[in-house]
């Protein structure tokens, strides 16, 4: 398509204006609101942080291979914080690892999601007796989808990814702008 | 991430005052297979001292089997080592069933050790493909997952379960063998066969992958024993030692198959002590597929178990070395005490050897070639 | 220890001894069987030989199910560790697992040993009280009861005199208590 800009023709001088280039690019163009339009870029791309817990992590790591590849959905995995949308907390949390967690958590970018992934991250699971394991991960970061199973098949993780991106342009067309977390709070392990 | 590391610099190592920098890994970390977390202390490139952390999967499963039945133990053990889930279940039925004095059906023997068999090839296909990431070729993963989807998808006919099976059960497995196993076994090991020739044939003889593994992280075999590593990284350093052959339990007495040994106690032995495992492996099964006959899959055990008080210790060959469970009876329903030695645990200790003086560009390939699986870590 | 009572053994005892093998001691027995010992060979030739190789010390010497078993005094440790290393006739160079067992009147330290030359196998047993449990270390014999002596300090408190680096390894620093122990309570949680 040729782009020519705003210039002065014969016809458009003196004080009509000019013709937009809006109309000539896109001549069928749809209008969006902006965070519905964000929302669809976000769901289509989420960058997961990876790093897996537990038993679960072995099933997330098939769910991006050959087999399964996720990577269909736009969810590659990224083993900084910094660049990740997503935390998929995938396996049994223990109160030693409570502490890096939140702060991984912490160290993700606005806006950001959690997937419980597994009955241990969901409420300890099989461990609820145990003395060292977190009963669930919801005690330290919040929680948007929960995938239950143990561990969770690799299409039931597809599943949950999918109901996130349902829940990230919901969230966008009831004008729920995405959660931007208080600062950040280190006082408990 | 960045962790602040509390530890003072004045423990042993008399260099530790001139190093240059103190580097943290993990707890969060691609390459450390887990929740693994490493501190090397460097003098330019080179590692002076290597300290490593554990514990960040510690969900006490040893305290937990003290208040569970003995059936309800078996999940537990599902997943400790949950690469090799059935390996441990047998470990901890064995010992159950040592301190019972069951007569486990022959039939039974034979399902156990093909589908432990199998998932040893399942375990190592893991780690064949995680260990071409940590060397940094990508595509060995993508095979290596393939593979083992395979077998995963034959477990899941056979048991019900993609990954923690409960299958194996005190005196005997659960149910029998589907209708169509015969075939969907043959079909398989066809597949395997090719898979593994396909995946030596991708990775062993990289020369990138050779570069980066050869002569890397060595040991000898009587550090190795000294630390009590165990397994393929036990043999890869040149130590004819596996729990199938010289104490044979089960029916592993039955088959012909050898123990493959490596010769320099490197990174690339025990990496190919692996591949040729997988192939010792296949051949087991086929074995043990033309042995096998019809029968009981099960002895007769009460409902709820009740060894006779007593303790009895079990060694069994998981894939990653010599998994033991310590069992401890007072005559009830629920052990008195579990204890597992778990192979990864002894091997992981060797790392301070390991990467003493190591470049740091090692320090991921060395550690992958432990083939650390952190829920046995730290159980 | 279960701390249930027993529920099961009122339920049609009669049926269900009958189904049983005839292996298995009767379950009506008034006390609880005991796992019976079976030692090889190999286990009685070593049996006979721990005596002569340990005749400074004061052992006693049993059996648990296939396994010679030497229960031996806390402080002794180190020495009986490195003579059954270095013995030619005993060569235990690999060390099995080191596992504490809370008898709650006492903790039993078991070194589960195995000898790759010789293919026998052993267990040295130490008991220590739980107020002031203190073993010497075995380190210095081998290198690899490093970590399983940290756990046993860890979950069980059992402190391993001598050993370089007695940190917490699977707990995390500041936790209260020694959870492996059977005083230790489990984490409770009501329905709700």
């Amino acid at each position: 398509m040729e782009i020519s800009g705003n210039q002065p023709t014969a016809s458009t001088t003196g004080n009509t204006p000019g013709e937009a280039i809006f109309e000539r690019v896109l001549p069928n163009a749809l209008v969006a609101k902006s965070n519905e339009l964000f929302a669809l870029a976000r769901k289509s791309s989420l960058w997961t942080l990876s790093f897996g817990l537990a038993c679960c992590a072995i099933e997330m790591i098939d769910a991006h291979m050959s087999h399964h590849d996720l990577d269909r959905f736009g969810v590659v995995t990224w083993p900084s914080p910094r660049q990740a949308d997503v935390m998929i907390v995938a396996g049994t949390v223990v109160k030693k690892m409570a502490e890096p967690i939140k702060r991984l958590y912490e160290q993700m970018p606005d806006p950001k999601w959690v997937i419980a992934m597994g009955s241990c991250a969901t409420n300890g699971g099989p461990y609820y007796r145990s003395y060292s394991v977190v009963m669930g991960v919801d005690h330290l970061v919040p929680v948007d989808v929960y995938v239950p199973g143990c561990p969770p098949r690799p299409e039931a993780l597809m599943y949950g990814v999918m109901e996130l991106q349902k829940k990230i342009s919901n969230d966008a067309k009831n004008r729920k702008l995405p959660v931007i977390t208080s600062k950040p709070d280190t006082s408990t392990s | 991430m960045v962790q602040k590391v509390t530890e003072t610099r004045t423990q042993s190592a008399d260099r530790l005052d001139e190093v240059d920098m103190m580097l943290n890994m993990g707890p969060q970390h691609p390459s450390t297979h887990g929740v693994f977390r490493l501190v090397v202390w460097l003098d330019g490139e080179r590692i002076v001292k290597a300290e490593p952390h554990i514990g960040y999967l510690h969900r006490g499963s040893e305290k937990l089997c003290e208040r569970e039945d003995y059936a309800q133990i078996i999940t537990l053990f599902d997943r400790l080592d949950y690469v090799a889930n059935l390996n441990g279940e047998l470990a901890f039925c064995m010992a159950a069933e040592k301190l019972m004095g069951l007569e486990v059906p022959e039939r039974a023997w034979y399902i156990r050790t093909i589908l432990c068999e199998l998932n040893r090839i399942a375990s190592h296909m893991l780690f064949y493909g995680v260990y071409g990431l940590d060397a940094g070729a990508m595509s060995p993963v993508l095979y290596g997952f393939r593979e083992r989807e395979r077998i995963i998808l034959l477990f899941e006919a056979v048991t019900g379960a993609r990954m923690m099976h409960n299958y194996i059960r005190i005196g005997g497995v659960k149910e029998d063998l589907p209708d169509d196993f015969n075939k969907r076994m043959a079909t398989l090991i066809d597949e395997l066969k090719h898979g593994i020739d396909e995946c030596d044939r991708l990775l062993s003889r990289s020369e990138i992958f050779l570069e980066r593994t050869k002569g890397v992280g060595t040991i000898d075999g009587k550090t190795a024993i000294d630390y009590g590593v165990s397994g393929p990284m036990l043999r890869a350093a040149g130590v004819k030692e596996d729990v199938r052959v010289s104490e044979p339990y089960g029916i592993y007495d039955r088959f012909d198959f050898g123990i493959p040994v490596g010769t320099n106690g490197d990174c690339w032995d025990r990496y190919y002590v692996r591949i040729l495992e997988m192939r010792e492996s296949l051949s087991i099964i086929e074995q043990a597929m033309q042995q096998m006959e019809p029968g009981d899959i099960a002895a007769k055990v009460r409902r709820i178990a009740r060894p006779p008080k007593g303790e009895a210790f079990i060694r069994t060959e998981s894939p990653r070395g010599d998994f033991g469970v310590f069992l401890v009876s007072d005559g009830g329903d629920k052990p008195y005490r579990v204890k597992v030695r778990a192979p990864s645990f002894a091997n992981l200790q060797a790392i301070t050897h390991l990467l003493r003086d190591a470049y740091i560009a090692d320090a991921v390939v060395v550690l992958g070639s432990i083939d650390i699986i952190l829920g046995e870590v730290d159980r | 220890m279960s701390d249930e009572p027993v529920s099961e053994d009122s339920e049609k005892p009669k049926a269900e001894a009958k189904a049983e093998k005839p292996a298995r001691p009767a379950r009506k027995e008034p006390e609880t069987p005991t796992a019976p010992v079976m030692l090889d060979e190999r286990g009685e030739a070593l049996s006979g030989v721990l005596p002569k190789v340990f005749s400074d010390f004061e052992i006693e010497y049993s059996a648990a199910m296939d396994e010679v078993v030497a229960i031996v005094k806390p402080k002794d440790i180190p020495e009986v560790c490195r003579i059954a290393k270095e013995d030619e006739r005993l060569n235990f160079d690999y060390l099995r697992s080191i596992s504490v067992v809370d008898y709650e009147e006492r903790l039993e330290v078991n070194y589960h040993l195995f000898s790759l030359e010789n293919r026998h196998k052993m267990v040295i047993k130490t008991s220590v009280s739980p107020d002031d449990p203190h073993v010497p270390t075995a380190t210095g014999v081998w290198r690899g009861a490093d970590w399983h002596e940290r756990e046993g300090h860890d979950l069980f408190g059992v402190v391993f005199d001598d050993h370089p680096n007695l940190k917490p390894l699977v707990l995390y620093e500041g936790f209260e208590g020694f959870p492996g122990r059977k005083s230790f309570p489990f984490h409770e949680y009501e329905e709700w």
